[in-house]
């Protein structure tokens, strides 16, 4: 499995994510220039999965979007945030506003 | 040997059961179905209802501060302590406290001052680092870790994989072959802080658990001063062994836990659906599945409180606490199973805490010690060492 979230963007919009699968699993959304604004999951409480998650995002500041189908999205969504700070220095910008209580080190 | 609990034993059974019930599941139905943490005011909440029960640091020895427990009430604490979704791994989501690492107890004053004690308050984080990507079942010979000692200290080199937490702890205990030529008595164990140079963790290694991940170290020149060899060179085996051995008997117990829970839910739910206009429970088939389980659930706890009662009184325990390990973990794999089978569609949805189980349940095959390992341990035992 690739590290980091690599797969190309798609835009953000009402018809993109009805495209979008029902499963559980994370994301990326990113501005105009693709720099990572959030990175979320589609856990299992989550009524339509990736779809019901990403869509609610849809008309806010990110523009765009990617995910990975993972069973794994609690472990994998902690995984990207980590590769983020470790690449960055801190978390995504819209993250902040609700950090994970703990947060590993990788690198 | 009378296993029946005693009176205050079935009274501090209850009360945990209660307080599972009562305290625990509710806030579950709130939380992500693969989660492992409370909340931090419910848990601080709960962390104050156990202080005022008595039970806070369940394993932490009564020298220590620890409530005077006896291993065996432990035992069936922790079969009570584990009935509820996020509870194989993470019982009552650690609201009891805990040691941590058993291995620090074994440690000089001036360790204790630097990681014990803060351990203990809860203000350090650390991580067990045996196993490595040459093998875990038989760390003796596998161990490619090496330490060489330059001056007053030791610089370790290798890699150590699937160890728990790493990217969080504050230190970990971590084993290197300190003399190439001697095997198992080659091994010694030192404290690491994990903001040494040299320290990495390399990647995040995801399993079956959604919740918990395990992580990929590298050790790349990280010299540890000698104050940090926890007890004697070359003797870092008879550490690891310890700890393992003592650990067999509440994991054991997790498992029972939940297997009896599933248990639970299967009467209860083979008597409320119906098919073909009968309850499933009148159907013979579900019948068998559930004395089968049964059968599993009682084995395993009397293997499992025998191994408790005779650590408890001092005896030799090393066969029995393997033997409770490997009929439990497998036999409350074979319920998770059955219970399953018995709730059809729903028993595989993340509606019910059964699917989180039967991925969990996979898993204590493999960790602490694989089967096989186990049973080469009372082969061992039982043959006199004509496998070392
Ligand atoms: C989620 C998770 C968390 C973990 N956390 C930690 C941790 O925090 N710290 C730590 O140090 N380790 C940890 N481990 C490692 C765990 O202890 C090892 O996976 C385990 O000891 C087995 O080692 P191995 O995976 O290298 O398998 P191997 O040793 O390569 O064995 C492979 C298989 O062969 C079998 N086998 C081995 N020898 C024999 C034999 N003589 N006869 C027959 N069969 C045999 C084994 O039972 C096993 O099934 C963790 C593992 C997992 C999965």
């Amino acid at each position: 499995m690739r590290l980091r979230l690599d797969k190309p963007w798609t835009p953000l919009t009402d018809e993109t994510v009805k495209r979008i699968p029902g499963q559980l699993g994370v994301y990326e959304l990113a501005d105009e220039s693709g720099r990572v604004l959030y990175v979320g999951m589609a856990g299992g409480r989550s009524l339509f999965g990736l779809r019901g998650e990403i869509g609610q995002h849809a008309g806010g500041t990110a523009t765009q979007f990617r995910y990975e189908v993972n069973m794994q999205y609690l472990t994998r969504h902690q995984e990207l945030l980590m590769l983020h700070v470790a690449d960055t220095g801190e978390l995504p910008e819209l993250n902040r506003t609700n950090p994970p209580a703990r947060l590993g080190r990788i690198g | 040997m009378d296993l029946e609990p005693t009176d205050e034993q079935r009274m501090i059974v209850e009360t945990v059961r209660r307080f599972v019930r009562d305290e625990i599941v509710p806030l579950e139905a709130d939380l992500d179905p693969d989660a492992s943490a409370l909340v931090p005011e419910d848990h601080e909440r709960l962390v104050e209802k156990v202080r005022s029960m008595g039970f806070y640091g369940l394993d932490i020895p009564v020298a220590y501060g620890g409530p005077d427990i006896d291993i065996v009430t432990r035992t069936l604490m922790a079969i009570e302590m584990s009935q509820h979704r996020a509870g194989l791994y993470t019982p009552c989501y650690g609201v009891f406290g805990g040691a941590g690492l058993a291995q620090l107890f074994e440690a000089n004053d001036e360790q204790k001052d630097r990681y014990l004690y803060p351990t203990l308050r809860g203000e350090k984080k650390g991580f067990f680092g045996l196993t490595e990507p040459s093998g875990g079942s038989d760390p003796a010979r596998a161990i490619e870790t090496s330490a060489v000692k330059d001056g007053d200290d030791w610089v370790l080199n290798g890699a150590k994989i699937f160890i728990s937490g790493a990217d969080m702890a504050d230190y970990g205990i971590v084993f290197a072959r300190t003399d190439p030529s001697r095997g198992r008595d080659g091994i010694t164990c030192f404290i690491v802080d994990t903001d040494m140079p040299g320290f990495h963790v390399r990647r995040v290694v995801h399993t079956l658990r959604s919740t918990s991940y395990a992580t990929e170290l590298q050790f790349e020149d990280l010299r540890v001063p000698s104050k940090n060899v926890l007890g004697e060179v070359n003797r870092g085996f008879a550490i690891a062994n310890d700890r393992l051995s003592r650990q067999r008997i509440p994991y054991a117990a997790g498992c029972i836990g939940v297997a009896q829970k599933a248990q639970e839910m299967t009467i209860a739910y083979s008597k409320q659906r119906e098919t073909f206009g009968e309850v499933l429970a009148n159907r013979q088939s579900i019948q068998w599945m559930i004395v089968d389980n049964e059968i599993d659930l009682r084995t395993s706890r009397w293997l499992t409180l025998a191994a408790a009662d005779k650590a408890e009184r001092g005896e030799p325990f090393r066969t029995e606490a393997a033997m409770a390990k490997l009929v439990a973990t497998e036999a409350s794999g074979r319920v998770v199973d059955r219970a399953i089978q018995v709730h059809g569609g729903y028993g595989v949805t993340k509606d019910l805490p059964l699917e989180r189980w039967y991925r969990e349940l996979r898993i204590r095959r493999i960790g602490e010690g694989p089967s096989e390992v186990q049973r080469l341990i009372m082969a061992r035992d039982l043959i006199g060492g004509a496998f070392h």
